[in-house]
This record gives C-alpha cells, sequence and structure tokens, in this order.
C-alpha cells in the first residue's frame, strides 16, 4: 500500500484491498463513509479489560461505528461440559468469571442438583448466600475500581482492592482459595464456617459501609466524573430488553428485575432487601446502581448472619465423582454481579451431559455496545465499554 | 544588554547548570512522584533501590539509557527522531530569563517572559511532529489534541500573566520579582487573586498533566503522541515534561508568589520551595481527579477561563489608569 496514503490518513478514503490488517479490519473498512479513520482498539489496550477487541471508525474524535471482535479467550467451557462429568466440571466453573466465580459455582451446582432432585441442607443455603453476596461485592468493588481508572482516576482501584483483599482474606477460609474459588458442591458445600470466618464478616459489614460513605464524597460527588458521566451512553429499556441485557444495566434501566427477587433461589426469599433501580439509564445510574448493589448485598449478609442455622452442610448421601445425571434437561439461574448467570444442562443419562449451555451476562451486554457508543466522544465510548461491566473470559467462555 | 565575552560566558554556564537542573529535577520529581502517588493510595511506593527507594529514579534512567532503540515501520525518519529533540532543547532557552535568585539570573532581558511564552510553542510542535511521523494512529490523534490544548490554554495563560505585567509595568521577570514585597501579603497573588487561579488551571493544561493529560490519555490512546517512542525518545520527552512542569511553577513563583522573595531572608531557595510546593499540587491532583472529556476540556477553556481573563485584565487596566 501507498506510504504516503497511510501517513495522511483524513485525506484518504480505506479501501478494503488497501487497508492493512486481517479479516474483521477489512470487512470493517468495507463499510467506512468519507474522511474516516479506523481505529484498532484492543485485543491489548488499557481500556478494554484484558483481551477485547473493538473496531471503531472515527470521525475525528467522534466514534461513528463500533464493533467488538470476541473470540481472544475464547475456552470452550460449554464443550468442556459435556466431555466432563459433572464432578470434573466443577472447578471450570471458577474460571469462566473470575470477579464473581461463586455465582457460577451456584448455576451449575444448581442445574444439576435440579436435574438430580437434590435438596441442600438450611445452613448449606445460608452459607451460599453469604459467600454469593461477599463475593458480588469484591467483583463491584473491583468494577469500582477499574471503570474510574478507564476515566483516568488512578487511585481509586487501589482502595477497591484493598477492600478485595478483606474480603478475599474472608472467603479463603471456606473456599480456600482466593481467586478461582469452587466452593460449592452437589448438596451442600464444601466446608463449615468458623468462628472466624463469622467474626470477620461482622467486622468487614460496618468497615465496609464508613468506606462507602468516603468514596462517595471523594468518587460520586467529585464534579469531573459527574461530567463525565451523566448523560453519556443511555441505554434505555427498549434497547436493554432487545439485547436482552440484565443485570444493573436493565435495572439502571429503570427495571426493578432480579433473579433473586423473580425466580428465587437459595433461601433468598426469606431475605428483605430492596432491589436498586433507576435513576437515571446513562452510565452515572450504572453506577449508582452498583454502589447500591453493595450495599443491598450488606444488607443480605447481615441477615444471613444474624440468622444462619446449625446443621450439616452437605446432605449425607452427597453424589460422588462418579455420579450419574438422571437423563432430562434443567435450567437453573442466578444473579451474578453482571446479571442473569444460568447454567442450561440436557442430560441422556451417561455418564457426561449431552450438552451444556453457559448464559454469560456479558455476552449479551457488550451487544448493546455498538449501538449505544454510535455518535459518541472516543472517551464517552471508553466509559460505556466500563461501565457494562465487562469480564472478557466470561464473554468469551 | 551588550554582548561581550563575559555575557557569553554566562549564559553558557547558565545553560549547563539547567541542564544539570532539568535532569536533577526529572529525577527528584520522578520519586516524588511515586512517593507521593504510594502516599495518595496508600502504598509504599519505590523502596526497594537505595536508602527508602531513593536511587530508583537514577536506575530507571540508567535503564532507559540502555534500551534499543525500536523505530516501526513507515515512519518518517528525520521527523521521528527530531521531534523528542525538538521537545528537548527549547527548554534550555526557557529557564535563561527566569530569576532563581538576586543574581542567580541566566539572562536578564526586558523581555523575558515574551522569550519564554514564545520558545514554549516549540513543545507543541514536537508533540505533533511526534504523533504525525510515527505513523500510527493513537499519536496522531494524541497530537490533535496536543494542538488544540495547548492553543487553547496558552490564551488564558498570556492574559493571566499580562495583569501582573500591567502592574508591574515590566515584561523583565527580574522587575516583576522586585516589585513585590517580602511578606506573602505583598505578593501579586493578593492583588491578582483571579490571575493566580486562570495561570494555574491554565498552567496544568498547558504542561498536558492530568486531569488535562488529554494528548497522552491512557485509557483511550494508550501513551498518545508518544506511542511508538522507546529508548531516549521517550526519555526525552519525559525530561521535556517534567521541565515544563518545572518552568511553569518557577513562572508562577516569579508572577505570583513573590520569587526570590520571602519572609526573613530572600534569596533563591525562596524560589525553589515555591516551585516545588507547586510542583507538589500538580503531582496531588494528577492522582486524585478522573481525566476531563476533550469537549469539557475546551469548553471549561472557551467559556470560562478566558472570558474571565479578559474581564480580569479589562479591571486591572481601569484601576491601573485611575488609581495610579
Amino acid at each position: 500500500m501507498d506510504r504516503l496514503n497511510f501517513i495522511n490518513p483524513f485525506g484518504v478514503r480505506y479501501q478494503p484491498d488497501m487497508v492493512s490488517g486481517d479479516f474483521y479490519t477489512k470487512n470493517f473498512a468495507k463499510g467506512a463513509a468519507e474522511n474516516t479513520i479506523i481505529l484498532n482498539l484492543g485485543p491489548q489496550h488499557p481500556s478494554t479489560h484484558g483481551v477485547l477487541r473493538v473496531i471503531v471508525e472515527l470521525d475525528g474524535e467522534y466514534v461513528i461505528r463500533a464493533e467488538p471482535v470476541l473470540g481472544y479467550l475464547h475456552r470452550m467451557h460449554d464443550k468442556m461440559g459435556e466431555v466432563k462429568t459433572p464432578w470434573q466440571f466443577l472447578p471450570n466453573m471458577g474460571r469462566v468469571d473470575y470477579l464473581h466465580p461463586i455465582a457460577w459455582n451456584w448455576a451449575h451446582v444448581g442445574a444439576v442438583e435440579m436435574l438430580a432432585g437434590i435438596s441442600v441442607p438450611e445452613r448449606a443455603e445460608y452459607l451460599r448466600v453469604i459467600s454469593c453476596e461477599l463475593n458480588r461485592i469484591s467483583s463491584h468493588l473491583v468494577w469500582w475500581g477499574a471503570f474510574v481508572m478507564d476515566l483516568g482516576g488512578v487511585t481509586p482501584i487501589l482502595y477497591a482492592f484493598e477492600e478485595r483483599e478483606k474480603i478475599n482474606d474472608i472467603l479463603q477460609i471456606v473456599t480456600g482459595s482466593r481467586l478461582t474459588m469452587s466452593y460449592f458442591r452437589f448438596g451442600g458445600v464444601c466446608a463449615d464456617a468458623d468462628d472466624r470466618f463469622l467474626k470477620l464478616i461482622e467486622q468487614f459489614i460496618p468497615y465496609l459501609r464508613k468506606r462507602l460513605k468516603m468514596y462517595k464524597a471523594l468518587v460520586t460527588d467529585n464534579v469531573i466524573l459527574r461530567r463525565r458521566l451523566e448523560n453519556v451512553g443511555p441505554m434505555g429499556l427498549d434497547i436493554c430488553q432487545r439485547y436482552g441485557a440484565t443485570g444493573p444495566i436493565l435495572r439502571a434501566a429503570g427495571l426493578a428485575k432480579d433473579t433473586r427477587r423473580d425466580i428465587p433461589y437459595g433461601v433468598y426469599s426469606k431475605f428483605a432487601f430492596p432491589i436498586p433501580s433507576g435513576p437515571t439509564d446513562d452510565c452515572y445510574g450504572r453506577y449508582l446502581v452498583r454502589l447500591r448493589e453493595i450495599e443491598t448485598s450488606l444488607l443480605i449478609i447481615e441477615q444471613a448472619i444474624s440468622s444462619l442455622p446449625d446443621g450439616p452442610i452437605v446432605i449425607p448421601k452427597a453424589p460422588k465423582p462418579t455420579f450419574k445425571l438422571p437423563a432430562g434437561e434443567s435450567y437453573f439461574a442466578v444473579e451474578g454481579a453482571r446479571g442473569q448467570v444460568a447454567v442450561h444442562l440436557v442430560s441422556d443419562g451417561g455418564k457426561t451431559p449431552y450438552r451444556v449451555k453457559l448464559r454469560a451476562p456479558g455476552f449479551s451486554n457488550l451487544s448493546l455496545f455498538a449501538e449505544a457508543a454510535r455518535g459518541t466522544l472516543l472517551a464517552d465510548a471508553i466509559a460505556i465499554l466500563g461501565s457494562l461491566d465487562l469480564v472478557i473470559p466470561e464473554v468469551d467462555r | 544588554m551588550e554582548l561581550s565575552i563575559a555575557s557569553f560566558v554566562q549564559i553558557f554556564v547558565a545553560v549547563l547548570l539547567i541542564i544539570g537542573l532539568m535532569v536533577g529535577n526529572a529525577v527528584v520529581m520522578v520519586y516524588f512522584e511515586r512517593k507521593g502517588a504510594g502516599f495518595i493510595q496508600r502504598r509504599p511506593g519505590p523502596y526497594e533501590v537505595g536508602p527508602w527507594g531513593t536511587i530508583q529514579a537514577v536506575c530507571d534512567s540508567m535503564k532507559l539509557l540502555g534500551k534499543q532503540i525500536f523505530v516501526p515501520g513507515n515512519v518518517d525518519w528525520i521527523l521521528y527522531f527530531a521531534a523528542p529533540i525538538l521537545a528537548f532543547f527549547p527548554v534550555l532557552l526557557l529557564f535563561l530569563p527566569i530569576p532563581f535568585g538576586p543574581y542567580l539570573t541566566g539572562l536578564k532581558v526586558d523581555d523575558g517572559i515574551l522569550l519564554i511564552l514564545a520558545f514554549a510553542g516549540f513543545g507543541v510542535i514536537s508533540n505533533i511532529l511526534a504523533g504525525w511521523a510515527s505513523n500510527n494512529k493513537f499519536g496522531l490523534l494524541g497530537a490533535a489534541r496536543a494542538v488544540s490544548q495547548s492553543i487553547a490554554y496558552e490564551i488564558p495563560m498570556i492574559l493571566a500573566l499580562l495583569a501582573v505585567v500591567f502592574l508591574s509595568g515590566s515584561l523583565n521577570l527580574s522587575e516583576i520579582v522586585e516589585n513585590q514585597g517580602s511578606w506573602p501579603w505583598q505578593w501579586n497573588i493578593f492583588v491578582q487573586p483571579l490571575a493566580f487561579f486562570i495561570y494555574l488551571v491554565s498552567m496544568v493544561g498547558e504542561t498536558n498533566r492530568a486531569p488535562f493529560d488529554l494528548p497522552e490519555a491512557e485509557s483511550e490512546l494508550t501513551a498518545g503522541f508518544h506511542t511508538e517512542y522507546s529508548c531516549m525518545g521517550f526519555a526525552l520527552f519525559f525530561l521535556s515534561e517534567y521541565a515544563n512542569m518545572l518552568l511553569v511553577s518557577f513562572v508562577c513563583a516569579t508572577f505570583f508568589l513573590g520569587g526570590w522573595r520571602g519572609p526573613f531572608l530572600d534569596g533563591f531557595w525562596w524560589t525553589f520551595i515555591k516551585a516545588y510546593v507547586l510542583m507538589l499540587f500538580i503531582v496531588w491532583i494528577r492522582w486524585t481527579f478522573p481525566r476531563v472529556r476533550f469537549d469539557q476540556l475546551l469548553n471549561l477553556n472557551w467559556r470560562w477561563l478566558l472570558p474571565l481573563a479578559i474581564i480580569n485584565l479589562w479591571i486591572t487596566a481601569v484601576a491601573i489608569k485611575f488609581f495610579d
């Protein structure tokens, strides 16, 4: 290709055969308008949180088109579910979404239990709720830090990680790991809560409430942050429902839809907690919903700790590793930090399931990006991408 | 000013000292910036190399010197290598008219501030060349941002400085310092608080520091105009960025904070103390605020700073006319 043209991208219309690049860039370049440049954000880019690749067409600083390209972290989790027994597949769940692994644990274990007709002891259900909500808080905190870092504020992520370390210290006691937790078992959980676990949580709840107040004063009410987020990337109910968005994005659009309330699972129906929704469907609304969800989770943990029953943590005849699923089909959905996490199991009674489908909320949420980013500034597009709370391993699976 | 051998020797020695100051400043400021960031972010910062990590910055610069020069394909070689040099060398001139102390001044020229403002424009040229020549779209976008940002923020900066020039009746920086008193209430900041504020905002915008670091916005443009620079190319941009920070701090200290005038004992130490307090202020806001958006950055300038600066200048002019 002509060197001069490459140096002067403003003056030259990109023709497909002129563009150096791979399949995606060339295809994207076919629809390019006059006087635009095509910019490849990622897979290695500071604000794509991993290996998401976004191709954008820019007119100056304005995004004309944007298209996410997936698959750089595809690990075939769905297929692995079909060649592994449910027991063997269990550790995979911690690796699908490394920020909220407990939700995926729950979705898989729940689907298996639903199919096999296993009921879970009361204490195990409470421990599931406590660990899942703690994990949700840590996931939201990491999102919060990373999101503000996308906006150029580098400091909050270190504070967020400090809190996350505390949560990891607590969860480590029962789950035995700090990142890819695999805590749930068919018919219960693998370890019981001890006094130290409960005491640390009791100390942590008031501590985090105090810190959240500080974050509100320092970050949420900051005028630069508000100007960057308010009225940026509105995602109304219409677009959310067309693309199947769930979680905080849908709730920010004004629909108080939460799997914990709509399709109650575990012992969530025993707790009283509000479902934060609204007030606005822009980036700031999504930001506020997530921060309010941290408080909701604290509320649930508080109630669960105070009414934690005694008893076994796993059913007496828990499924062994050689356990075979009965023939049939089950779909179990839980509320993850990013939206509805679900596992669809189809079994023909063999050693391994016939088909496993993982429903990743991040995948549906990412679909909104192309439409929401159209016509915004490049910095806004980055903010919108961040406000979707993407975890790329989960999107690609 | 007569051009004698003595003045040449004076300028030569001054430039040598300025190079020392620039390099020393970069090393010291990197240490303070990282320690300051550590303090703000509740972590220790560098502490491994040397006592309290003090020679970490020296080791980092040694590492930069030893790196391979990586030149991406399709760059314009002349412009690509000219850009970092252009970024670095004007800064040497910029420090010449700064009165560090009563006798410690490289060049006492009558148009000192004009010289500074004129040569400060070279920084933008180097940025645009770097972004353009490195054949990178991120670099190009960063360069385009750098140009409009510098143009926007130079104007209120000049207008704010002009208000002080009106008061002092001189463009000579030494005279501006001499017109201020030793005690804080005799400094120009108390006569011109608005101009000081405008200058403070413009100075952060002018040096491309967060929250106005749009040309190198990390989360959007990876590294902006110096994306494709490695080794000493990057180091020169880095040096000139810190030197520019130091320069605007010195100008601020000279114009608004009394320069080398200070309580009890006048001397060059006051200039340095004031300038470095301002530097720490820049570091502080960098690690505190998120980045503004580009249109907001320009709106802030054209809608607020520029009209305020003009009004301030007009009021100053009227006041001088009536009360003098």
